[in-house]
């Protein structure tokens, strides 16, 4: 049973390999370092490219000289400014609103008994067996008929719908995993349901509630195909959709590219770094304990 | 532990829900208000999942699935042209599409790299991401920097990791290409060659599927007890003995969810293919998900029959692998 302390490695559950001979350690640590080099260089190739200057930007020389005028370039000839808070708007959104619901729904499924449980828990499977292409055309025409097109409204219920299933599920896990003498103690200090929700219940979930956010801004912050077919016009788009665009307008202008690339990283990056601790305990009690 | 796993769970509805349906039904029938007072909070929390749910998704399948029937297209469609409403004259077909994408051989080549596709990505996922958990899980000098490194292409959002990988595979300019100039080996088209661009998307998808993969099955390690490992070292067992007969089943429940979730995933994957290749050279990286795109926005005029039609039938075979799937493992005794 998983614990809900926030230290993923519990001493007692790692296996003692006490004797593991030098060369073995050597091995994994030869194997670790690969895999953790391929898995970083792309991006940190990214990084590089978008500090060199124009004329060496497809060189292979790592520094030869540095210069930020890709980013400065960047901001000055492009509404990527706009774009960047339009993103951050559908993803924070998508974020809060989806943490809420997930939560909401884990919980409910976890600790009540209720008819419809079982066809709510069969449909948020099946809701992430259905094709972008087969919605994406309805969608698109119910986000006309209610004026929600060019809207970031629209594209924020469209996000939950693909993040709110998988993340109700890992609540559902992780509220399994804490006992329910506390909603009892809850309910003969005379809390409501959602009181006890809120007040108890919640507090102790936070690794997966960190996942879930993590999970439900990625997913908003990277998807192209919903962005690029419902916002038009240069105010309206975010980074996914105005990229498409930069990749017309300035072809194999690698450098500027680079530099977008790297911005559009960056509140990845710090989502993932308050996120990553509870990474593994969230994911180790919901997805995969259910 | 006494936890349902998602699988189970499902399993159950599925088995269940003819059986169980009637019987609920009954029961609410005869208590309408008592049933509404014990359970309102529990449907109060899950309302606007099902709202959200049913009108996102509840109604463009059913639309999609009518699509499918007629032979909708950009031309005929109710639309407006200036101040001019032209109502919808487009015809029901009845399963005429459905005929024409089995029969025809587009569907079915597409179908057949989209296999390939599905089954090579998950399957060295999978292998990649248990090898490195099962080293995470020792201990290991700098555990925590290795791991926030392992889990880093996650982190990175795909439109950006694409464009990384677009930059390394880049013919001309390429790093890989440089690499191997400089190991005196002739440029490989990555992208411009029907086989290499399948091996590069590919590559990349495993790239990016790998973390989601080794945190849960990290998570799902350090949920076996040590004490097992302990004493089966004690028996006498070796470290192949401990994989196969603690590690393996340890992780059973872990691994049937992960490996359906990714399946599913990686057969419906949008954005790698897309954003790499868009389907090229030709059509020879083109999956099912982004061909069915591509009819609904990319060829004139607009296929939305056939572009539905496609995606009915990618619903139909995933619902179908799920089912036949859970069989599988039943059979074997899993326990879900």
């Amino acid at each position: 049973m998983t614990t809900t302390t926030p230290t993923p490695q519990a001493v007692t559950n790692t296996p003692m390999r006490g004797r593991r001979s030098p060369l073995a350690s050597v091995a994994l640590h030869v194997t670790l370092i690969v895999a953790s080099v391929i898995a970083v260089f792309p991006v940190l190739w990214v990084l590089l490219t978008s500090l060199k200057p124009a004329k060496y930007a497809i060189t292979t020389d790592f520094f030869k000289e540095t210069t930020l005028e890709n980013y400065t370039n960047l901001l000055k000839d492009t509404p990527f400014l706009t774009w960047f808070a339009n993103s951050l708007l559908v993803a924070g959104l998508t974020t809060v609103i989806g943490v809420f619901i997930s939560a909401t729904t884990g919980y409910a499924v976890s600790r009540f008994r209720f008819p419809g449980k079982r066809g709510l828990m069969w449909t948020l499977l099946i809701t992430q067996m259905f094709p972008v292409a087969v919605l994406i055309v309805p969608i698109y025409n119910i986000m006309s008929s209610m004026g929600l097109l060019n809207q970031p409204v629209g594209l924020v219920i469209t996000y939950l719908t693909i993040a709110v299933p998988f993340c109700a599920w890992m609540m559902k896990g992780f509220f399994d995993t804490i006992p329910r003498e506390i909603d009892e103690s809850g309910y003969v200090d005379g809390l409501t349901p959602f009181g006890t929700f809120w007040r108890l219940i919640l507090p102790l979930a936070k690794p997966g509630i960190a996942v879930t956010a993590f999970y439900s801004f990625i997913t908003a912050w990277g998807e192209v195909a919903y962005a690029s077919a419902f916002m038009v016009g240069d105010e309206n788009l975010t980074l996914a959709g105005g990229l498409q665009k930069f990749v017309n307008q300035y072809g194999a202008q690698w450098g500027p590219m680079a530099a977008a690339s790297v911005l559009i990283a960056v509140p990845a990056a710090l989502v993932f770094l308050f996120a990553q601790r509870h990474l593994v305990t969230g994911m180790s009690a919901g997805a995969v304990k259910g | 532990m006494a936890v349902d796993t998602p699988s189970q769970s499902v399993v159950k509805a599925a088995g269940e829900s003819a059986r169980g349906r009637s019987r609920g039904t009954g029961k609410r029938r005869g208590a309408p208000k008592r049933s509404f007072s014990t359970h309102w909070y529990a449907w109060a929390m899950v309302a606007p999942v099902t709202v959200v749910i049913a009108v996102i998704i509840g109604y463009p399948l059913v639309r999609g699935i009518f699509l499918s029937l007629t032979d909708a297209n950009e031309r005929n469609v109710e639309r407006s042209i200036g101040v001019n409403h032209i109502p919808a004259s487009y015809e029901f077909v009845g399963l005429d599409n459905y005929a024409d994408a089995l029969t025809g051989s587009q569907f079915l080549s597409t179908l057949g790299w989209t296999l390939v596709w599905t089954v090579s990505c998950v399957s060295v996922t999978f292998a990649l991401g248990l090898a490195l958990a099962n080293i995470l899980n020792r201990k290991i000098a700098g555990r925590g920097v290795y791991r926030l490194m392992l889990i880093l292409p996650w982190a990175v959002p795909g439109f950006v990791s694409v464009f990384a990988w677009r930059f390394l595979y880049n013919q001309d300019n390429g790093l890989l290409n440089k690499i191997l100039a400089g190991g005196g080996i002739d440029a490989v088209p990555w992208l411009n060659d029907p086989t290499w661009a399948k091996v590069s998307v590919i590559a990349t998808n495993v790239w990016l599927g790998v973390p989601f993969m080794m945190v849960a099955l990290l998570g799902g390690l350090q949920s076996i007890p040590g004490e097992l490992y302990e004493a089966a070292e004690m028996d006498g067992a070796n470290a192949w003995q401990r994989f196969r007969h603690i590690t393996m089943p340890g992780l059973s429940s872990v691994s049937t969810t992960v490996i359906l979730l990714s399946t599913i995933w990686t057969f419906n994957m949008f954005p790698v293919i897309f954003l790499l290749t868009r389907g090229g050279p030709g059509e020879a990286t083109q999956i099912l998900v982004t061909q069915a795109y591509k009819f609904s926005f990319e060829v004139s005029p607009r296929d939305f029959a056939q572009s539905s039609t496609w995606g009915v039938l990618i619903l139909v075979l995933l619902m179908l692998f799920a089912a036949v799937y859970r069989r599988v493992l039943r059979k074997q005794g899993e326990v879900w």
